[in-house]
């Protein structure tokens, strides 16, 4: 079973003094993320203090909580859209940001990096489209010039895909003449033609009408079914996440309270702070 | 008043090589001045500070030494180092560097303007720095940007009119010619200064009409051509339900 | 270098320099005064309600604004003779700045809140009242980057008064180079006095700037 949070190690962060090496799950394949002895402050506040975790190829976990609690935040260090204060985040076994090199961490070069960051792709909740493109050009771009696609083939896979969120007839349309329900369904094909190993789902229907959601929910639904893509999910839509996850995370201040599979989490949860958040949001 | 307008309209040739000057000044001094704003805007944001510091030098240097001093200095003092100049290029490059300074400023603040999710969009789809600022940040710091810069360029033709004391026959000095054809102060200055208030209408025009088209581009307004009502508004992809 | 720079000749500029730059601050701070006076009148004048009013004096502040103020110096200063060289390059300066001023007065009168307005009428404050005790010391702690910069711009703009014959310290310094044909070090000393004078006290408007928002 996927290791659950340690208690709080002595060691003062920047030294790890764990294995160097991406540990290995029960089945014996590299997890496709983990987290060792993760710390994470913004300010005086440490949102992340020595968090282990890990994920395994193809896991669809889902990581609930009250805001604050650090879900965005393991988003967000994943995406390297922040930077982790203390211990190390391996991708397939890779170190991404940091990692340790005769006992201490030091910093992993952009170049690296880059290789990393390549198999990780994120949908915001602001959608966040390039409003000087097309909504062709905003799928094709990355493709064309970080995958070294051409643009024939770009343009190919990005109508497959804009045919895939239904909105093949939008292709050339400027994306602020989109609804917000559209815009998000550009973005995930957006994040889609990048063919990522991983993908990380930031609250992405939070900004949207309720009536949109179930037809955002619906594609995300479509790509869970029909690729085998690593995702990470935070998001309010508690039925969804029942839908879509094998796994989810309880967090509160950092760390993993519970964790069970939706079944179990959402019906029998066994955590006192599990029971107080479920019942505030679905309202028991 | 009638023996004026016939000496105006006399020296109307002489008007116009005046204006060529005039403009050959500002849109030289702010094709230079856009270059080096954009350098300059650009290093001054570079994470290196040997990059960001040389350029926060020369951004603060050329705002703090007056245009006036700076143009006489290239005019007087630069031929003493045995650089030859001569008078058009002296104009142009003294405008263009004291107006890049400024300009650079207004490059920093409109890219730290554009919102925080495109830098994290482009960082999701792992586009490089160079290809982010090319393709996403700047052409959305542009549409921020042209307000500001249209003010830098009605200065920068202001500034034009210091041309006459490097002896360039721009507009200035055709205020002067006109006087002394028509001894009259008040009207040669009232059309001189009419002048370079329609030089800046035309210009302020131009620069809106960028602003239009920059702003169409990211779908945030009208085409020109709406603008303008030149062309009906094509019934076509506006809005549609979800 | 003795050709390309002289200390000597450096050492011999610095007095006419230093003398102008009297005047230069003279200039500054009179036309500075000028223009944040005038430049509230003319924000004043341009929210009356009358097309009337504020028609022209748009009009007149647009035209002053787009034009050179090097043609406006000479201009005024041909026009009256009489006036002294100085006065008529302090009222200009005043009046060309005055225009830039009355924006940044619109801006900040603008920014007052709707609620302060509100509540001045609820207590039923008499329409000076309101101005004088409520709107425009809000407004005007708005104004003062606004103010502190257009007065450095001017400084830097002191120079074009060498067209009026006003020995402000760049005039003199143009002297110095006229007198004895190298104007290397005087106009050197120049620039960087007005890189010395203007560089500090931009980062004191700006550190003011912070403190106010």
């Amino acid at each position: 079973m996927p290791e659950t949070t340690a208690p709080r190690d002595a060691a003062p962060s920047g030294t790890v003094p764990a294995p160097a090496r991406a540990t290995t799950t029960v089945q014996g394949a590299v997890p496709a993320i983990e987290f060792q002895g993760v710390v994470k402050r913004f300010g005086d506040n440490t949102v992340l203090d020595g968090l282990d975790f890990s994920v395994a190829k193809g896991d669809r976990v889902t990581l609930i909580g009250p805001s604050g609690s650090g879900k965005t935040t393991i988003l967000r260090l994943l995406m390297t859209l922040e930077e982790a204060d203390g211990g190390i985040i391996l991708v397939d076994g890779d170190p991404y940001t940091h990692e340790i090199r005769g006992g201490k961490r030091v910093e992993v070069p952009e170049k690296r990096r880059r290789a990393v960051r390549r198999r990780v792709g994120m949908v915001f909740q602001q959608f966040n489209l390039f409003p000087n493109m097309s909504v062709l050009e905003n799928i094709i771009e990355a493709p064309m010039h970080v995958l070294g696609l051409t643009r024939a083939q770009a343009t190919v896979r990005a109508e497959e895909l804009l045919d895939q969120v239904g909105l093949a007839d939008k292709r050339d349309a400027r994306c602020t003449q989109l609804s917000g329900g559209q815009q998000q369904r550009v973005a995930i094909a957006r994040a889609l033609a990048m063919d990522p190993e991983i993908l990380l789902l930031d609250e992405v229907t939070s900004a949207l009408d309720p009536e949109i959601v179930a037809d955002v929910l619906g594609v995300l639904r479509e790509v869970a079914e029909t690729t085998d893509i690593t995702m990470l999910i935070v998001t309010h839509e508690m039925q969804f996440a029942r839908d879509v996850s094998n796994r989810v995370l309880m967090f509160d201040h950092g760390r993993i309270v519970e964790e069970a599979d939706p079944e179990t989490m959402f019906t029998s949860p066994t955590h006192e702070r599990t029971q107080e958040f479920l019942r505030a949001v679905l309202g028991d | 008043m009638s023996d004026n307008l016939s000496t105006l309209r006399d020296a109307l040739p002489r008007l116009g090589e005046g204006v060529v000057v005039t403009l050959q000044l500002t849109l030289g001094g702010a094709a230079l001045a856009l270059v080096l704003a954009l350098l300059l805007g650009l290093g001054s944001r570079a994470g290196s500070l040997w990059v960001r510091g040389p350029s926060r030098f020369v951004v603060e240097f050329f705002r703090g030494t007056s245009l006036v001093v700076q143009l006489f200095w290239l005019f007087y003092v630069l031929p003493v180092f045995g650089f030859r100049m001569e008078s058009l290029a002296c104009g142009i490059l003294a405008l263009g560097l004291n107006y890049g300074a400024y300009g650079a400023e207004v490059v920093r603040g409109s890219i730290n303007a554009v919102p925080q999710g495109q830098w994290e969009a482009a960082t999701a789809l792992d586009l490089g720095p160079v290809h982010r600022l090319r393709r996403v940040i700047l052409p959305q710091a542009w549409a921020l940007m042209i307000p500001m810069l249209t003010n830098l360029l009605i200065q920068l033709l202001k500034g034009s009119a210091l041309a006459t004391y490097i002896l360039l026959h721009d507009v200035n000095y055709f205020i002067e010619q006109l006087r002394r054809s028509t001894q009259d102060t008040f009207f040669s200055y009232t059309v001189g200064l009419l002048v370079y208030f329609a030089l800046a209408y035309v210009l302020t025009l131009g620069m809106n009409a960028l602003e239009v088209r920059a702003k169409n581009r990211l779908g945030s307004g009208p085409s020109l051509r709406e603008v303008l009502r030149v062309a009906p508004v094509p019934a076509t992809t506006r809005g549609g339900a979800a | 270098m003795n050709d390309v720079w002289s200390w000597q000749r450096a050492a011999e500029a610095l007095p006419p320099i230093l003398e102008g730059f009297r005047i230069t601050l003279l200039a500054t701070v009179v036309g500075t005064a000028i223009a944040a006076v005038l430049g509230l009148l003319v924000a004043l004048v341009r929210r009356s309600r009358s097309r009337w009013v504020t028609a022209p004096v748009g009009l007149a502040v647009e035209f002053v604004r787009s034009t050179p103020l090097l043609v406006q110096l000479v201009f005024v200063y041909l026009m009256l003779p009489s006036v002294p060289a100085l006065v008529v390059g302090c009222v200009v300066l005043g009046v060309h700045y005055a225009t830039y001023m009355s924006e940044v007065y619109r801006a900040g009168i603008d920014a007052v809140p709707r609620g302060q307005w509100e509540a001045a009428k609820a207590l039923d404050l008499p329409r000076t009242r309101v101005w004088r005790a409520v709107v425009l010391p809000q407004a005007i702690r708005k104004t003062l980057p606004g103010l502190g910069n257009y007065a450095i711009s001017m400084f830097k703009e002191t120079p074009y008064l060498f067209a009026i014959s006003v020995v402000e310290m760049f005039t003199a310094a143009q002297q110095f180079g006229g007198r004895t044909f190298v104007y290397t070090e005087a106009l050197t000393m120049v620039g960087l006095l007005f890189l010395l004078a203007s560089y500090p006290t931009s980062l004191l408007v700006r550190r003011l700037e912070n403190r106010l928002a």
